[in-house]
């Protein structure tokens, strides 16, 4: 088995582990003394390090062992928690994080030991551990103890229901393996091995067990079997029969060193009635459990080392061997919609006989009609294709809300609010890579809404709410569109505050605050630092919310808004793009070049007389309907040779950004099409104002203008 | 990558493509080439680096391409019938045209045919572009670190 079919579930892990470290260190900074805390970190810092181990990332290993070590320290009342190692951990937390971007684009960690953190831990472990306690030494947990504490090893005592490894029967080549592993003096043990109930990859956990037991000797049977078991097919325990020279200690040390592991029965098996006897296997009771100290495992404890160290080189080579395998991004497809997607491309195929048979036929024959007919059929073709590839890519929003409700009720018990989330519509389907995008942004604004909010069960009693404060979530496709609200039964967006508060910060001036819609003061919550929370809690309030919100969402071309009503609850409603890939546009000319220009953000096309165009502060607007919107020259913009002006009516595209507006000047309309949109590939530095590029008709590549960024 | 045998000793080579640009031979290591094409229409980005012409549509996948001669501030470009477009790929889902005025051989230059160029900090900035001097024959060529000549200037 090789590691790398496991990176994606490390890397998932992973960051997960970092995210709770991450959670957990701001904790520690507010409560130093905060114990859940500093054991869940301790755990945390563990698992991790055991993950980066096994799959061979050694520096990422290193430095989380550190940190352990010095919880570990902490966790045992010799050390306090300062802002000084708070700081230092935050530091290696970034340091870790780099390790995972590097991993995940190229599946190794990189070169860089971060050897000042790991000094500057070790001298915060040193320093503070020994004074405190003369044996220091003493205080570093082994690395194979520190399970022991959370786990239990089942020892040789009597429940026979745990030892599931006495019903293995073995067939005769098994038999002989194991006579002959007798013979030459082996052990041969059998084991079960138990996986914790909420153990989510039990899979993996079981082949870090089997690679663990590889390590220290042949693992000759195993019920489930080996194909069973990496494909999930079994419950919480699976059992196994090992030949090695290793002692029982070693063996479950082994195995414990992997994490969510409940318990590991193990003895010794009578090798006699294996190979004599049927089904019933008598076995031969030892009673050495994990904490037994005999001789036997004493010497095996070498035998062990030189195996760990075996295995340790071995990871060492791996990454290298692996390359580049990147890890890539998979999408789970319905088989019924690959059916579809092979019916139409055989239909594409005959399509294309079609037309071939068209283009040999007699000239006479070769009619325009016949022609004609086959495009258009062709064109049918190209467009359910284009409908059946985009469901492909399509995903149910669902994996991204699931984790909502777990949020919401542990924020509701640490803010000591009862709430409740509802949720509807997470079978809305959106493209892959939006989904990929959403999550942050949606986590952000529900933890508002938690935070600011639902209000105290004090102030819901006097308003005449129920006292459990309700957030919806609700998701549902509207047109080409999908549109997903938050939102809250809560106190509402306090308007008066945020005026005074941009007031005090200096956005607006008073003069400004007083002439403002309440809608234009609500739309400051989106600029960035902008905060009203009076105090700032570890749920919301650090000021890099709405804005990072908003702007994570218009990168996926979508916008975002707002409605509030004090004391009766705020609406955010997010609206997306079914797909990033392909769009409607209206493509331009401007002098001898053509530039696409998304359709959604289109509001209307004007032509506007020269002599229309007035000045306010020196730039050029025009006056339509009632309001004033500012021209953009596209064709000064985009850098082009100066030219004269000699037309008296020019061609202005009206482009709508939320409700601000801008007239951009064109030279010509060529019509509406249906584009795909192109990267510009990563070495070109490219303006905001041009998202990507698209490839026309004729084989010409046209960019695509961003109006967002124009308006 | 090749090698031969010689006094026991084995001698690394290497394959470069040799182009012209201006007066001057420049060698770039085969293994970072992923296609040679003529020239063809270039669309042009506005606000881009200077030295980038604008992209091409290879093969449906849109392709910036660069300009060695305002790379190394040369005089502008003439497009000749020689002029090609060098497609390289130093990672995937990374290509970058270079365009050059004319794609000469290949060439197979052993580690021996090649002078190094010394590391020195004073030296100008065109030439950390180089990697070293490769003799192949009486003709000389300037063996370009492709790396750097395609990563962006700071």
């Amino acid at each position: 088995m090789d590691t790398s079919q496991y990176l994606e579930i490390f890397i998932d892990e992973t960051k997960e582990h970092l995210q709770s470290l991450s959670d957990h260190f701001m904790v520690l900074e507010k409560e130093p003394d905060n114990a859940d805390t500093i054991n869940e970190i301790f755990r945390s810092a563990h698992t991790l390090k055991g993950m980066a181990g096994t799959m061979g990332f050694v520096n990422m290993q290193n430095l989380t062992h550190k940190m352990e070590d010095v919880f570990s320290v902490i966790r045992d009342g010799n050390m306090k928690v300062t802002p000084d190692l708070v700081d230092l951990l935050f530091r290696g937390l970034d340091a870790l994080e780099a390790y995972q971007d590097n991993i995940i684009n190229t599946s190794a960690e990189g070169d860089e030991t971060n050897k000042d953190i790991v000094d500057a831990l070790i001298a915060m472990k040193e320093g503070k551990a020994a004074p405190a306690k003369q044996d220091a030494p003493a205080e570093k947990p082994k690395e194979e103890e520190a399970p022991k504490a959370t786990t239990s090893v089942a020892a040789g005592s009597g429940d026979d229901s745990l030892r599931k490894y006495r019903d293995i029967s073995f067939a005769d080549f098994e038999k002989n393996a194991i006579k002959e592993a007798d013979d030459q003096k082996k052990n041969v043990y059998g084991i079960t091995v138990y996986i914790q109930e909420n153990c989510l990859l039990k899979a993996a956990r079981a082949f870090l067990v089997f690679k663990e037991l590889e390590v220290l000797g042949e693992v000759v049977k195993s019920v489930p079997t080996v194909q069973d078991i990496e494909d999930e097919k079994f419950e919480l325990d699976f059992s196994v029969v090992l030949i090695t020279d290793a002692a029982e200690k070693a063996v479950v040390d082994a195995i414990m060193t992997v994490s969510e592991i409940d318990k590991v029965s193990i003895e010794k098996l009578d090798v006699n009635a294996v190979v004599n006897g049927g089904a019933e296997v008598r076995t031969e009771e030892s009673s050495k459990g994990a904490d037994s100290d005999s001789s036997d495992v004493q010497q095996a404890k070498p035998q062990a080392a030189a195996a760990a160290k075996q295995a340790k080189d071995d990871k060492k080579a791996q990454p290298k061997s692996s390359g580049k395998a990147v890890v890539n991004r998979s999408v789970r497809v319905d088989i019924e919609k690959l059916d579809d997607l092979m019916n139409q491309v055989s239909e594409l195929i005959i399509a294309k006989n079609g037309l071939v048979s068209v283009s040999e036929s007699d000239a006479a024959a070769t009619d325009s009609q016949s022609f004609t007919e086959q495009i258009e059929y062709l064109e049918r073709i190209t467009t359910t294709l284009h409908e059946s590839i985009m469901k492909v890519r399509m995903v149910p929003i669902e994996s991204v809300v699931n984790r909502f409700p777990r949020m919401i009720r542990d924020l509701s018990k640490k803010l000591n609010k009862p709430m409740e989330l509802y949720m509807s519509g997470e079978d809305t389907e959106l493209d892959r890579t939006v989904i990929d995008e959403i999550g942050d942004p949606l986590m952000h604004l529900l933890r508002n809404s938690a935070d600011h909010g639902i209000e105290d069960v004090a102030r819901r009693k006097e308003l005449g709410k129920p006292e459990q404060g309700s957030i919806y979530l609700n998701a549902s496709q509207v047109g080409n569109n999908v549109v997903i609200e938050v939102k809250d039964d809560g106190g509402g967006i306090d308007v008066e505050r945020v005026r005074e508060k941009a007031i005090e910060r200096g956005t607006i001036t008073e003069e400004q605050a007083e002439v403002m819609e309440d809608k234009d003061i609500i739309d400051l919550l989106f600029l960035p630092s902008f905060s009203t929370a009076k105090e700032i809690t570890d749920v919301s309030g650090r000021g890099v919310g709405l804005d990072v919100v908003r702007s994570k969402i218009e990168g996926l071309g979508g916008d975002i808004e707002v409605r509030t009503k004090k004391d009766e609850g705020s609406v955010f409603t997010i609206r997306l793009p079914l797909t990033l890939a392909i769009i409607q546009a209206l493509m331009i000319e401007l002098g001898d070049e053509k530039y696409a220009i998304p359709l959604n953000s289109i509001e209307t096309i004007e032509d506007v007389a020269v002599s229309d165009i007035k000045y306010v502060k020196s730039k050029e607007v025009i006056h339509l309907r009632g309001t004033v919107i500012p021209l953009v020259r596209l064709y000064d913009l985009l850098d082009f040779p100066p030219r004269e002006e000699t037309d008296d009516n020019i061609t202005v595209v009206i482009v709508s950004k939320g409700d601000k507006q801008a007239g951009l000047i064109v030279d010509n309309l060529i019509g509406q099409q249906e584009i795909v949109i192109k990267p510009l590939g990563k070495y070109i530095n490219i303006e905001k104002i041009i998202s990507g590029a698209t490839i026309l008709g004729d084989g010409e590549v046209a960019l695509i203008l961003d109006a967002n960024a124009l308006v | 990558m090749a090698a031969i045998n010689m006094n026991d000793d084995v001698i690394e080579s290497t394959q470069y493509i040799v182009v012209k640009i201006d007066d001057e031979q420049y060698g770039i290591d085969i293994q970072y080439v992923d296609n040679i094409v003529r020239m063809q229409r270039i669309t042009r980005v506005p606000k881009a680096q200077s030295y980038f012409e604008g992209v091409i549509n290879l093969r449906g996948e849109v392709i910036p391409v660069m300009s060695m001669r305002k790379k190394f501030f040369l005089d502008d470009d003439v497009e000749t019938n020689k002029t090609r477009i060098i497609i390289v790929k130093t990672e995937a889902q990374a290509a970058i045209g270079v365009r050059v005025d004319e794609v000469r051989e290949v060439v197979t230059l052993f580690d021996n045919e090649i002078e190094k160029r010394s590391y020195d900090k004073n030296k100008d900035e065109a030439n950390d572009y180089l990697l070293g001097v490769g003799k192949n024959g009486e003709e000389l060529i300037s063996l370009l670190n492709i790396n750097a000549v395609i990563a962006e200037d700071y």
